[in-house]
Formats: C-alpha cells, structure tokens, sequence
C-alpha cells in the first residue's frame, strides 16, 4: 500500500518507473537545467562575435562549431533552451488556465454563454496559426512576447473544448448530482469536485503541448517572426545553418537536434503521466 | 406523540415535451412522521424518481409543478429561496442513490470527500476527519483510519454503497431519502445494508423515505408503506395491512409477482400483463384499468378518489371496487 505517500510523490515514482517516462524525464529535465543554468554551462557568450573563427566545423574548443560570425553554436544552443522555456512555459500554462476556466464556464453555465465562448473559440480555431503570426507581428512587431501571445490565443480553445467537454459529461454524473443533493455549492461543485476530474486530462495535453510550442517559436524565429536575431533561439539557429547547409550541416544540427529532443522528451513524459495521473490506473500497474 | 416531517399535499408535476405535457405526478398526497420509516413501491416509471428530485428541487429544467405543495417542517419548500433550499439539502434532508459505483468522485480519497460534505461544520480538519472514521465504523468499514485514505475503486459496491449511507447521515439529517439503495447489490449485501440502515435510523431517529421495488425489503424496514402506480398513489398504509390485505388491484398483482411471495415451482414467472399507460396522453377513467382483470364499466367513466378504508390504520385505496364493497 503506498496510502503514505502524497499524491505528488506518487505520481513522481510512476513515471520514473517506467523507462519511457525515465527517459522523458531526463530530457525534459536536463533541458530545464539548461534553461537555469545556461549563463554557467555556455561555455563562451553565445552573443560574442570572432571573425577570426567564423564556420569553423567541431572541434574541443567549440563541440558545435562556430557560426557565419564566429558566435559558439554550442553556447548558442544552450541559451537556445532558455528562449524555448520562456515562450513555452507562460504560453502553455496561461492558454491551459485561461481554457479551463472559460471551459468550465462554458460546460457549467447557461446555454447562451456556451454558445457565445464556442463561438469565439471556433472563431478564433479558424485562422491558421502562422498566419494569425503573421498578421499579429505586422501590427506589434516581433518579440518574445508577441509569439506568447500568438500561441496563447490560438491554443485556448483547445483548451476550453477539452474542459467542456469533460465538464458536460461530468454535470449529469451520478456523484455531482449527489453533491448537489448534498447542499454544495456552484464553487464546490467546480472547485472541489470537478477540477480535479479535469486537471489530469489537461495537464497531460499541456506536457504534449510543450514541444509543439517549441516547434512553433523555432518556427516563427526561422521566418524571422519570432525573437530578435542577437537572440540565440533554436528557429534562429535553424535558419542560419539552413543558408549555409552545403558549407556547414553541423549548424542545422545545432538547431534541430534539440527541438528533435525536446519533442521527444515532452511527447514520452506527457504520454507516462497520463497512465499515471490516473488513480484508477496508477493501481493496477 | 407523532409529529409531521414531510408532506407531500396534492402534488402535481409535468414534463414539458415536444410531445405535450407529461403529467408525471398526479396529485399525490402523503406524509412522513417525524423518525419513521415510510417505503414507496411502484414499478419503473411510475414517477418515484421524479418526486424525490420534487422534495430535493433537484428536477430537470422542463419541469413545471402544476398544484400541489412539499411541506417539510411546515415550509412549503416549493417556494423557498434556492439559497434556502440549498442549505436544507445535506443538512436537514440527505439522499442515497441507487447506484454505489457512480455516487463518489473517483478522482478523490473518501477522506477527502468526507471532508468536504462536512464544509457547514466549523469543527477543525482533525475532528472531522475524527468524524469521518466514526461514521464508517459505524457501518461497518474496518479500519476507518486506513480506509479513509483509498479511492473510491478500492471498494466493493457494499462497501461503496455503505460509505454513501455514512455520509449522507453523517449531518445527523431529520430526513433520509434512501432512492433504491439496494437494488445494485446483490442479497446477502442487501440484508446487511438495511441492518445497518436500520440501526443508524434508530441512534439518529431520522426518517426515511425508503423507495425501492423489492417488497420483501420494504416489508422488513417500513412502518408505513406507499404504492404508486403511473404518476399516482394507488395505496398507502400500513406495511402490515397493504401486505395482508391488499385493496387495489395493482398492489395485489405487485405482491403475486413478488418472487419470494410464489410458493409452488412456476416455469414463468407471474407478470402483469399489458403497459403503463401513455402519461402524456392519459387514457379516461382509472389509470389501472387497462390491466386490471376486475375493471367495471365505471372504471372508465371516472377516477377513483384516493379514499380511506380504515380510519385506525391510515389504510387508503384508490379503487372503485372498495366502494362497492363499502356500499354493500
């Protein structure tokens, strides 16, 4: 029995024991140290030119080799996971709890209201992302800032769908009707009661989120939408190892590579949590 | 000296559809005294669920309560604030469901859901938790301190169902709808829960409004006994009397299609022959008459009042037969 344990703890030993999990999690978790830590790891100042050593190919000095103005693409690549983080995380954690909340509205509430925010999220649903990019970058210009938004506003609805969705099946379930009978509140209901049915489900959607997030930013860098070109991002990277591809392939590697990984390493984690966030799973496993 | 709990006093409720009105219930009368055991028997669709969720104000929104009133302690709860009848639910008036796999939240430890139901009381985590372990040993869950800590899957429908026994009292309500809380479980489960049922009944000396269509339960654990037949009372008294000496048809025919009632060795087992009536669109004269074996001319022409049979008793019977009977 592991009644002991806590919830989170729980949830925790169930990933690492499972080997996909483990090694989600050593990604995911070595890309975050990344991101902490990048001013100690990078080895050189990922922003610093030298002319002298420019498209130099891997070498000890530089395990990337240097790009077309002698920048460190390792260093480059480390900072790159920062730039990755910070657009990823508050993109992500906001549209999932802005789209839980107006989701549960929508589920819970009258009719009317269901439809107007269905409404907008199938609105907001029809354009295409990099073309909504577009068109947001052209009016503000283009920043870290602007590409949160963007991915913000278009991964709402997905949010808010899955939220309602759960909270209509679970509105006419047996135990919230039995909660109602019980005297609780319209809060308790959705605080106590549902959140919790739901939760799971969108935090596991939110892990397989991630990476998809992280393609977007290297995305929208690579067309020169996203941060600002001193910024070492991974789409930057990408775009210029892209120009110089016959010359030096290693630069594309040093873009590509960790997005590969870092999709990777979300994908495998978000898909061991999901088995696992499950209680009623989590014990016969 | 009895003391009026409950009363239901000439309810009416409908359902509007696109194919008319659903008259639902049909002008129901009957009441619950203060720590006694009332059962209601009826077969599905005869609208006991439809007037639980009339006393809880529970109802889907097409409903619409034509006539009638729900007086519990003496408040029409038909028109009291939503507030007000709010803070009644869980606290003055608690409910069982039938099906013990769907009551509890599977997402969260029955600790963590007794804590919760317990959200009026002031008392600290610790006392209710303390709470919360009494109310399940005295259901009979061993190690309540341990058990409080699994989720809802770790326990078998007894238990589960048990558990919603223990938190629907644990508020010591004055009135317990208990909605078929036995019919999911199998026999020897069903004689444990009433037993239990029973015993918390008599400590908290709370009524029960005990629905269920298993007429050997309610003759083992009700006082007083209500048959409804297709959106009406049919018969009500006491358990004994309706049991022993049935004066409608429908509850004579309920009780020879009771199987534990058959007492030589049929290949099929005694039905009532033919359908509940159409509610939306009611049929003239007697709701029962279509299959009843003793309808009369002047079962069509009116319905039968809800008429008292024996005045020490409470014995009443909607049938025109008893007025023959009476005539004669």
């Amino acid at each position: 029995m592991t009644n002991s344990r806590s919830e989170l703890t729980q949830i925790v030993v169930g990933i690492v024991r499972d080997p996909l999990g483990l090694v989600g999690l050593l990604i995911v978790g070595s890309i975050v140290f990344c991101a902490i830590f990048a001013a100690w790891i990078a080895p050189y100042d990922p922003v610093a030119m030298n002319i002298q050593a420019r498209l130099e190919g891997p070498s000890l000095a530089h395990p990337l080799g240097t790009d077309q103005l002698g920048r460190d693409t390792f260093s480059r690549v480390i900072m790159g996971s920062q730039v990755a983080l910070k657009v990823a995380l508050p993109a992500v954690f906001g549209a999932m709890f802005i789209g839980l909340a107006l989701g549960m509205i929508a589920g819970y509430g009258p009719k009317w209201l269901d439809n107007l925010l269905m409404l907008l999220f199938d609105t907001l649903r029809s354009f295409p992302t990099v073309m909504f990019a577009l068109a947001v970058v052209a009016l503000v210009g283009p920043s870290l800032q602007t590409v949160v938004l963007v991915v913000m506003a278009t991964s709402i609805p997905t949010y808010a769908r899955v939220a309602r969705t759960q909270t209509l099946s679970l509105r006419n379930s047996e135990f919230i009707l039995a909660e109602r009978a019980m005297g609780a509140s319209v809060f308790r209901i959705l605080g106590v009661h549902m959140l919790p049915n739901i939760i799971g489900v969108l935090a596991v959607l939110a892990a397989m989120d991630i990476p998809t997030v992280i393609a977007l930013e290297a995305g929208l860098s690579f067309l020169g939408l996203g941060v600002k070109p001193p910024t070492p991002s991974w789409g930057a990277l990408l775009k210029d190892g892209y120009a110089l591809i016959r010359q030096t392939p290693w630069l594309v590697v040093g873009g590509g590579l960790p997005v590969i990984l870092a999709t990777l390493g979300f994908t495998f984690f978000g898909e061991t949590m999901r088995d696992v966030v499950d209680p009623k799973l989590r014990k016969q496993r | 000296m009895t003391e009026v709990l409950l009363e239901i006093d000439n309810l009416s409720v409908d359902y509007e559809t696109g194919r008319g009105d659903l008259k639902a219930l049909r002008n129901i009368s009957f009441s619950l005294n203060k720590g006694e055991i009332v059962g209601i028997v009826g077969e599905s669709g005869c609208g006991k669920s439809t007037l639980i969720s009339s006393i809880l104000r529970l109802t889907a929104p097409n409903t619409r309560f034509r006539e009638g009133e729900v007086r519990f302690k003496g408040r029409n709860l038909l028109n009291i604030s939503e507030q007000d009848m709010r803070s009644l639910r869980g606290s003055d008036i608690s409910i069982v469901f039938q099906d013990p796999m769907q009551t509890h939240n599977p997402v969260l430890t029955i600790g963590r859901q007794m804590l919760d139901i317990q959200h009026r009381s002031s008392a600290t985590k610790a006392e209710k938790l303390h709470r919360a372990a009494e109310m399940l040993s005295a259901v009979g869950i061993p190690d309540p301190q341990a058990r409080l800590k699994q989720f809802p899957h770790e326990f078998s429908g007894g238990m589960r169902q048990r558990i919603a026994i223990a938190m629907a009292l644990m508020s010591e309500p004055d009135l317990l709808i208990a909605d078929e809380p036995t019919t999911a479980l199998d026999a020897t489960l069903e004689v444990q829960i009433i037993e239990h049922l029973r015993s918390l009944q008599q400590d908290m000396n709370c009524a029960v409004l005990f629905i269920s269509h298993h007429l050997g339960v309610i003759a083992e654990l009700c006082d007083r006994v209500v048959v409804m037949y297709a959106g009406a009372v049919v018969e009500s008294g006491d358990v004994r009397e309706i049991f022993g000496n049935p004066k409608h048809p429908y509850t004579r025919r309920l009780i020879d299609c009771d199987p534990g009632h058959i007492k030589e060795r049929a290949r099929v087992l005694p039905t009532i022959p033919g359908e509940v009536p159409d509610l939306a669109n009611l049929p003239k004269g007697c709701i029962f008459r279509e299959r009843c074996d003793q309808a009369m001319p002047r079962c069509t022409a009116s319905v039968p009042p809800l008429q008292t049979i024996a005045e020490i008793t409470g014995h009443r019977a909607a049938c025109w037969l008893n007025h023959e009977e009476m005539a004669s």
